[in-house]
């Protein structure tokens, strides 16, 4: 058993490989990328980062995406908060089905929804905002959001909320002084969630904008600049894509299990 | 008077909760629901709370109509069966929410904290959390916030239900000295019905959403109203068999009889059911009015300092338990005596009669 060590490893440096591989040439010049294979950067050079900070077109990408990632999360969390409440606590009429049928927009490739999405946007003179990008999302993650949050609130028993009323709360007393401290992990997964793949996505974020709102992701897709390609640029450019979502998921990380399970653990 | 149910109906979709029904709370003091699980008594208890809606009839609270006053204004305060706190709040936050959604001064609220946790035992773990208390004192923190509010009207649902043996005995035991002298109605649901006894009060037995008998307990347990009631208010459940009645001769099935006196003797001669509780029926003479049962010994068993014993006399089994330790060997022949003067009888229809 002296090898048991083997095989975690090599599994970890199959995964690190490719992240290894961004990191190594956002430290090298385009030249020394397009120059010959090296497992490290000979000539280390910090341009790439200098680069995007200093010019609006790429740290403005990042400034973009995040606006629009918070006010999707804003909405979708604020949205997806009475929902769940009601799939968890009542019964109505067809609760059922209608909660399974709020997974269906996720079965549809979000390219379906793109010339829908452009068009009205047009007409009502959403294109390019970035409101416009984060009420696409909310298409996928407001139900995500339903789910994960559902699963958490269905963990508190009814007897906390009649608790609660015998007490003397009122309704939105006990639920905002209450109930949603109660399930603060499930609301910091539930935006995690939203944020994971609002950030990601990158089909409707690039279609719904143009200049103003333009998505980090969009300005990646931009390869060759008058100076020719500039590959150190865009390595240096993805790897600052990882960081925030690394930030979120440090703040939840004892809770994304229960997240992937949509909070049913 | 400070709770009354008046031809309360709960009806949910096709099915019957809890038919109609109208009992009059006594007054300051203890009133024990006792049936078994499934009986109504949540529902009832859920009624009073307003956290569900009669289907039909009134609902009073201290004279006052409260049928279609909200939770919140009733002025009452409740406690679960599981342990249900404010998971965000401390304990004393927790003790105090009532009053603090009453709007009451920072001064007299903390002085009623600090009152109700030291009669709950709670001073020590004031500034913890729900979730790093034991059980136990999960349940106390549940109590105090109860008592705290001094409430017209504290529903206790089953509170000792999920609390171990010991823990159960001890609180049981402080659970009348809490609310002696604070002038609220408490109505206290258990399926056990040595609890009924030992908070003593008023009782009401409840089986399949009716209420069977109310009124004094000890009363209800020495003549309850009829079969069911007497079923509810047995631990070990209670013997019933038929008994044939000719003129002041009592006669079982297998021909063992007695005499009897007093007003069964006046009732007309027929088939009546005699129900005996085990504890009268004991392998040990003491005192008149014996009546021999030879039965052969089915099972037996331990029940503390109690032995209980099954035992098959002709068709019928009958149980019997006895104080101390005795020494049966199933499947031999043993002598059983029933006290037949506390032998209650019942006519077809499960009225007592006698």
């Amino acid at each position: 058993m002296r090898v048991r060590w083997l095989a975690p490893t090599v599994y970890i440096i199959f995964l690190m490989v490719p992240i290894y591989w961004l990191l190594n040439m956002s430290f090298k010049s385009t030249n020394e990328i397009l120059g010959g294979f090296s497992l490290y950067p000979h000539d280390f050079t910090l341009d790439n980062y200098r680069e995007i900070f200093r010019d609006p077109f790429w740290y403005g990408g990042y400034i973009n995406s995040i606006i629009y990632v918070s006010l999707n999360m804003l909405i979708s969390v604020t949205a997806a908060l009475p929902a769940a409440y009601a799939f968890s606590r009542y019964r109505f009429l067809g609760d059922k089905h209608l909660f399974f049928w709020l997974l269906t927009n996720r079965m549809a490739p979000p390219a379906v929804f793109v010339l829908p999405f452009l068009q009205l946007y047009s007409e009502v003179g959403l294109f390019d905002t970035h409101i416009a990008v984060a009420l696409a999302h909310c298409l996928f993650n407001i139900p995500l959001a339903v789910w994960i949050l559902e699963g958490f609130m269905s963990g508190v028993p009814k007897e906390l909320d009649e608790t609660a009323y015998v007490d003397g709360y009122s309704f939105p007393k006990f639920f905002f002084k209450i109930f949603l401290p109660t399930i603060k992990s499930g609301i910091g997964v539930t935006a995690f969630f939203c944020f994971m793949f609002s950030w990601v996505e990158m089909l409707l974020a690039k279609n719904l904008t143009q200049i103003d709102a333009k998505p980090i992701v969009a300005a990646m897709t931009r390869t060759a600049s008058a100076s020719g390609y500039e590959l150190g640029l865009l390595a240096a450019a993805g790897c600052l894509t990882i960081v925030p979502g690394a930030i979120v998921i440090y703040f939840v990380r004892n809770y994304i299990a229960k997240g992937f399970a949509l909070g049913r653990v | 008077m400070s709770a009354e149910l008046k031809a309360v109906v709960k009806r949910v979709g096709a099915e019957t909760h809890i038919y109609e029904t109208s009992v009059a709370l006594a007054d300051k003091g203890f009133n024990v629901l006792l049936g078994p699980t499934g009986a109504g008594k949540t529902t009832l208890i859920k009624l009073l709370a307003g956290l569900e809606k009669a289907t039909s009839g009134q609902i009073w609270i201290k004279g006052r109509d409260v049928t279609h006053v909200n939770t919140q204004r009733r002025n009452i305060s409740l406690v679960h069966q599981f342990f249900v706190n404010y998971p965000n709040m401390s304990v004393y936050e927790n003790i105090a929410s009532p009053l603090r959604v009453a709007g009451l001064r920072r001064q007299d609220r903390d002085r009623r904290v600090r009152e109700a946790a030291e009669l709950l035992k709670l001073t020590p773990m004031l500034n913890r959390r729900p979730s790093e208390l034991s059980g136990g004192q999960q349940q106390r923190t549940a109590l105090a916030r109860a008592i705290v509010k001094e409430a017209d009207l504290v529903l206790l649902d089953e509170p000792l239900a999920n609390l171990d043996y010991k823990l159960r005995e001890e609180l049981r035991d402080e659970l009348p000295k809490l609310f002696a002298g604070r002038g609220a109605t408490v109505v206290y649901a258990t399926s056990e019905p040595t609890e009924a006894l030992l908070l003593g009060g008023h009782t009401a037995t409840m089986q399949d959403g009716r209420v069977t008998h109310f009124g004094p307990t000890a009363e209800i347990y020495r003549a309850p109203a009829d079969l069911a009631t007497a079923e509810v208010f047995s631990d070990p459940p209670i013997n019933t068999a038929p008994v044939t009645k000719t003129g002041t001769r009592m006669t079982l099935d297998g021909g063992v009889g007695w005499t009897v006196s007093g007003p069964i003797a006046d009732v007309p001669d027929g088939t009546y059911t005699v129900g005996v509780r085990p504890h009268f029926i004991t392998p040990r003479a003491n005192g008149e009015g014996l009546v021999r049962l030879s039965g052969k010994v089915l099972i037996t068993e331990l029940s503390g300092s109690d032995s209980v014993a099954h035992f098959r006399v002709g068709r019928h089994v009958w149980v019997s338990q006895s104080r101390g330790i005795y020494q049966y060997r199933v499947g031999e022949m043993h002598d059983f005596l029933m006290d037949a003067d506390r032998c209650l009888y019942f006519d077809a229809k499960g009225m007592l009669v006698g």
